[in-house]
């Protein structure tokens, strides 16, 4: 039996039936990273030494009977922009190649007070901003199902990984569509929590009224065990929601009778794939047949998300990178003439053109006599879409629709036209915009037997819906079963 | 011919030597005032404010600025700002905000510094200031709070800047002026009033020395009578009063100057150079800084209640004016001494807990404003630094009043107390300092001095009564100061009309 | 509205990023593309729409005045490319 395969809840019962133990499940993990990642490319940086010393511990405890945490044993993979005390944290960037954080993102910590296993740090897009992961300053990692291709981005090491079974799940982090998108092009569950859900206290900060981490998994169950663990009021974070958080695996009910899901008509006309279009309307009928009732109704200020996201988005992501300037930590320029010129030398070597562009953009959004004209403006959009969102949620218990216009497309294919890249976030940033939860589940595949994601997207809160919507879908369909064949 | 050419050279120079300019200007002043508060932890980390210390030792990863921190806002700094607004009269905000002041300098470790732009604490507040026994109404625009930066520590052989970022994080109010004042004199009343109030409020300890109250000043002069404002120029570092009150008169003296020559004011930040006595324009930043102020999206707004602003104002303490009404008013002392003893929270409580123990408040405040002050100055003690207790002050004016010890041996009794706070009591009692009132003894006296001064004699017997003053003098200095200057009097003059 | 060559310059400055002849021209481009896309925000009327900067309603988030030990300077110092003394190190500053 391979272990690796396994979803966490399986696990997590073998294990405490004691019919597997913590180390032989690491040991799969770090056989099959050692098997393929060299084709894959899902990890900068393994954790191999501390992962084992931690399984011989957790295991230790177990046998004596001790209680432990609701990821025992569990390998995680962890997007390398949340901060690993003592265990380099890149973000992807050239930036912060040899940076050791001296401290833990909350994430982590709960992960680990959870018990779970950090196999290592996954790569992304250099500081998040990308969706394809070829940002990246290291390596380009492979969409599993063909390594021909994109797994999507930003989070595409955490998606791939969990795609191809090196670990039981990952920790992803969700700006305009970094989880969802990847979760969808590798065939996985993601899901971007409502904003404040999660902590960002140690998550290197892209935007930050936007930036959400959440998790990646092989199934919705998992999906719930991971957010249990992970959401909850943190005192590090003033935007964190005090709040009740409640225990998401109650959620897990096969059972969608006379839930509303509106599906909106802009998330299905022009530019979507006749494929996803098809798989993602053919999962609409499959919960129709469960109970559900479905709608389409119309969202028109959805045109107008991506224009205001980036203006948003790049803004605060030009003031969150201004401390990457070569003097406290991070990479400097060997050669520079006086002050002026190691701000400038250090940040335009250590930078690569994405970072770069985004934070030009931002900086010109933010400038004496443009911003109210964008930056401001892109605020005042942010509240017309929060309205038209709350509107559809006074009818509909969730929204339905395609993740990205695509399926993973070839690596290269879309790397000239950064304004063609931003474009492939259409159905995702809205969701970002208004702080709303996004939960995309497996729905099917394309001709080329690539995975379609479908997304599910609910009110502030309301993950409990869509984990419940996504389950019975699960429960009456295999498309999360299917694995790709590398 | 040359003659008149000579006598309108020597009148000319002799104008600019007075002064003398083409025109009357008014000089048009206005402070920015940063002062730290006096909360234990930094704005929005939990390291210690604490002065001093070895660089970069109060530090953690959210004041360094690094990849992936939070701000979390210390609910001290928003009560002391709001206390510093009342104090001032300030209109205090029901809805503000933070906002991220966006520029790179190797002090500021996120490369912004959280501040508040367009929706600050506090604003449309004022401080009466008493000038030439007028009062005059210095307005502030607003108060607001924002983080400190770090240090830069120049290095004098080598090329390098060293950065240490203890005071990173730190909290300040800014207190922005009205352009109301008109002098280097109503600069300082202003400033003194303005620490006072922060002083009393306890938001901060405003040690200049420490650096925990700074002031930018903002020169410009123009025409009497002219309506629009010249143009101005600031000027930092400016790290005493005395300091910022010279700044201000050589700046306004070269502004008028470079007018009367004909040039024009150039609007630039001047850094002042107290040991020289002059300022120079700084190094020109490449373009003015764009600071593209946006809404801090990690800090939540601040709103406050009525009830939430009452509490504070119900928590104020007397205020300055209020105290210094009461002075004359229970004390019964001139408002003088009333304002002279208020200006500083200490030097006030000192002068009450010394009058709790039931002396003279003249003598408290004589002595206080006198003696005390003089010494003060010369050993650079502030106020909070006197070296011995009030009640230690209230006994030697006991000794006094009880005529145990004459008031020139008082003084010296004073002197001793500034070296080694030493009780006075105890001074007396070991030197042996008290007032020799026995007959016996001075009549000792009396005989040596009178004797020794044939000529003294001789003038009183002329007619001539000071010459006892004079006598009297003597014995005084042949006791060392502790004879009873009256008591020698009458001895002298029985012994003179023997 | 597209951007000119001189606007990209002088946002390069204000980023503290040096960018070559090729890269400015490429930029201008680009960036000029995406405002151009950007500029559909105008056609929305927002006269009576207030901004939201904050998608959560919270408001007063706000922590006691007390201390915990800080780190160690070793930690603060460990990443720092150049430092001496317990200090970070730059070049020159002149005010």
């Amino acid at each position: 039996m391979d272990l690796n395969k396994l979803t966490l809840h399986e696990i997590k019962n073998l294990i405490s039936k004691k019919e597997v133990k913590v180390d032989e499940v690491v040991a799969a993990c770090y056989g099959r990273i050692e098997n393929i990642d060299d084709k894959i490319g899902s990890f900068l940086t393994l954790n191999k030494e501390d992962a084992l010393r931690s399984a011989f511990d957790i295991q230790k405890k177990l046998d004596n009977g001790e209680k432990l945490g609701s990821l025992a044993g569990i390998p995680a993979g962890i997007k390398d922009n949340m901060c690993t005390e003592g265990l380099k944290t890149t973000c992807a960037s050239k930036m912060l190649e040899n940076f050791i954080p001296p401290y833990d993102a909350t994430v982590v910590k709960k992960l680990k007070s959870q018990d779970a296993i950090i196999m290592g740090k996954m790569n992304m897009d250099e500081f998040a901003m990308g969706g394809s992961t070829e940002n990246s300053y290291f390596k380009k990692t492979r969409n599993p199902w063909d390594l021909e291709r994109v797994p999507g981005g930003s989070s595409g090491g955490s998606a791939a990984s969990v795609a191809a079974d090196e670990v039981i799940f990952s920790l992803g982090s969700d700006t305009g569509g970094s989880i969802r998108q990847p979760a969808s092009f590798c065939g996985v569950v993601g899901l971007k929590p409502t904003y404040g859900a999660v902590s960002r206290y140690g998550l290197v900060a892209f935007a930050s009224s936007l930036d959400q981490i959440g998790p990646l998994t092989k199934d919705v169950e998992d999906c719930a065990i991971v957010l249990n663990a992970i959401t909850g009021y943190d005192k590090m974070d003033s935007t964190s929601a005090n709040v009740k958080y409640p225990d998401y695996t109650a959620s897990l009910v096969n059972d969608v009778k006379g839930l509303k899901i509106g599906i909106p008509k802009e998330f299905i006309g022009e530019g979507l794939n006749e494929d996803v279009k098809s798989a993602v309307l053919a999962a609409a009928k499959k919960l129709e047949s469960l109970g559900a009732i479905i709608e389409e109704f119309s969202m028109p200020m959805n045109e107008y998300a991506i224009p205001a996201y980036y203006m948003i988005a790049c803004a605060e992501a030009s003031s969150n990178l201004a401390r990457f300037d070569g003097i406290k930590y991070g990479y400097r320029a060997s050669n520079y003439t006086d002050l002026l010129d190691l701000y400038k030398q250090s940040r335009s070597e250590g930078f690569g053109d994405e970072v770069k562009r985004r934070i030009m953009l931002g900086t010109y959004a933010l400038s004496a006599g443009y911003y109210d004209a964008y930056y401001n403006k892109a605020l005042k959009v942010r509240t017309l879409i929060m309205n038209e969102f709350d509107n559809a949620f006074a009818k509909y218990d969730c929204i339905l629709g395609p993740t990205a216009p695509t399926t993973a497309y070839k690596l290269g294919e879309k790397s000239e036209n950064p304004l063609e890249m931003y474009l492939g976030d259409i159905y995702t940033v809205c969701v970002n915009i208004a702080g709303l939860p996004g939960l995309v589940v497996p729905c099917g595949f394309d001709s080329k037997d690539l995975p379609i994601g479908m997304q599910l997207i609910g009110k502030a809160f309301g993950e409990g819906t869509l984990l419940r919507v996504g389950y019975t879908f699960e429960q009456n369909s295999d498309f999360s079963k299917r694995k790709p064949s590398i | 011919m040359n003659r008149i050419l000579i006598l309108v050279k020597e009148s000319l120079a002799f104008r600019i030597e007075r002064g003398d300019y083409k025109m009357n200007y008014e000089i048009v002043i206005g402070l920015e005032v940063h002062a730290e508060l006096a909360t234990k932890s930094k704005m929005y980390c939990s390291c210690s404010t604490e002065f001093g210390g070895d660089p970069n030792t109060h530090c953690c990863p959210i004041c360094t600025g690094m990849p992936g921190v939070l701000p979390v806002l210390n609910e001290k700094v928003v009560k002391y700002a709001v206390k510093a607004g009342l104090a001032t009269n300030c209109e205090i905000a029901h809805y503000s905000k933070q906002d991220r002041k966006n520029y790179f300098y190797p002090d500021l470790p996120k490369a912004f510094q959280t501040s508040q732009y367009d929706l600050p604490l506090c604003k449309g507040g004022y401080i009466d200031i008493e000038t030439d026994g007028n009062t005059k109404r210095i307005g502030i625009t607003r108060i607001h709070i924002e983080e400190d930066a770090g240090k830069l520590i120049h290095d004098e052989w080598g090329g390098d800047t060293m950065v240490d970022y203890n005071r990173c994080g730190v909290p300040l109010i800014e207190i922005v002026s009205e352009p109301d004042m008109r002098s280097a004199e109503e600069v300082r009343l202003y400033l003194e009033k303005l620490k006072a109030i922060l002083e009393y409020t306890e938001v901060s300890d405003c040690k200049m020395q420490e650096g925990s109250l700074r002031a930018d000043v903002n020169v410009s002069v123009r025409p009497f009578g002219q309506k629009e404002f010249g143009t101005r120029t600031e000027m930092k570092n400016l790290n005493s009063f005395k300091a910022i009150v010279r700044a201000v008169e050589a700046e306004s003296k070269r502004q008028i100057e470079e007018i009367e020559d004909g040039g024009k004011i150039v609007q630039a930040t001047r850094r002042w150079d107290d040991n020289k006595g002059y300022s120079y324009a700084m190094r020109s930043k490449e373009e003015a800084n764009d600071y593209r102020y946006f809404p801090e999206p990690d800090i939540p707004p601040i709103i406050l209640s009525d009830e939430y602003i009452e509490k504070l104002r119900l928590g104020l303490p007397e205020l300055p004016h209020v105290r210094e009404k009461r002075y004359v008013e229970s004390f019964g002392l001139p408002e003088y001494d009333a304002a002279i003893l208020t200006n500083s929270k200490y030097f006030a409580n000192f002068f009450e807990s010394t009058a709790a123990f039931g002396v003279s408040p003249k003598l408290i405040s004589n002595w206080m404003m006198g003696d005390m002050s003089r010494l003060m100055k010369d050993k650079e003690l502030e106020p909070d630094q006197i070296p011995f207790e009030p009640e230690k002050l209230s006994k030697l004016i006991a000794l006094i009043e009880k005529g145990i010890i004459s008031g020139s041996i008082a003084k010296k009794v004073f002197e001793k107390m500034f070296e080694t706070g030493e009780d006075p009591e105890i001074i007396v009692k070991k030197e042996g300092l008290e007032v020799v009132s026995d007959e016996g003894a001075l009549k000792e006296t009396v005989k040596k001095v009178v004797e020794a001064n044939p000529q003294s004699v001789a003038d009183y017997k002329a007619g001539k009564a000071k010459s006892v003053g004079f006598l009297v003098g003597q014995a005084m200095k042949e006791t060392k100061g502790k004879g009873n200057p009256q008591l020698l009097n009458k001895l002298i003059v029985e012994y003179l009309n023997k | 509205m597209k951007i000119t060559k001189e606007a990209v310059e002088n946002v390069a400055k204000l980023a503290r990023l040096s960018l070559s002849e090729e890269v400015v021209e490429r930029f201008t481009h680009e960036l000029g593309d995406i405002l151009t896309y950007v500029d559909k925000l105008s056609e929305l009327d927002t006269e009576n729409v207030k901004p939201t900067q904050h998608v959560l309603d919270i408001k007063n988030v706000f922590r006691e005045d007390e201390t915990s030990e800080s780190y160690d300077r070793e930690k603060i110092l460990s990443n720092a490319p150049v430092s001496e003394n317990g200090c970070f190190i730059v070049p020159k500053v002149v005010e």
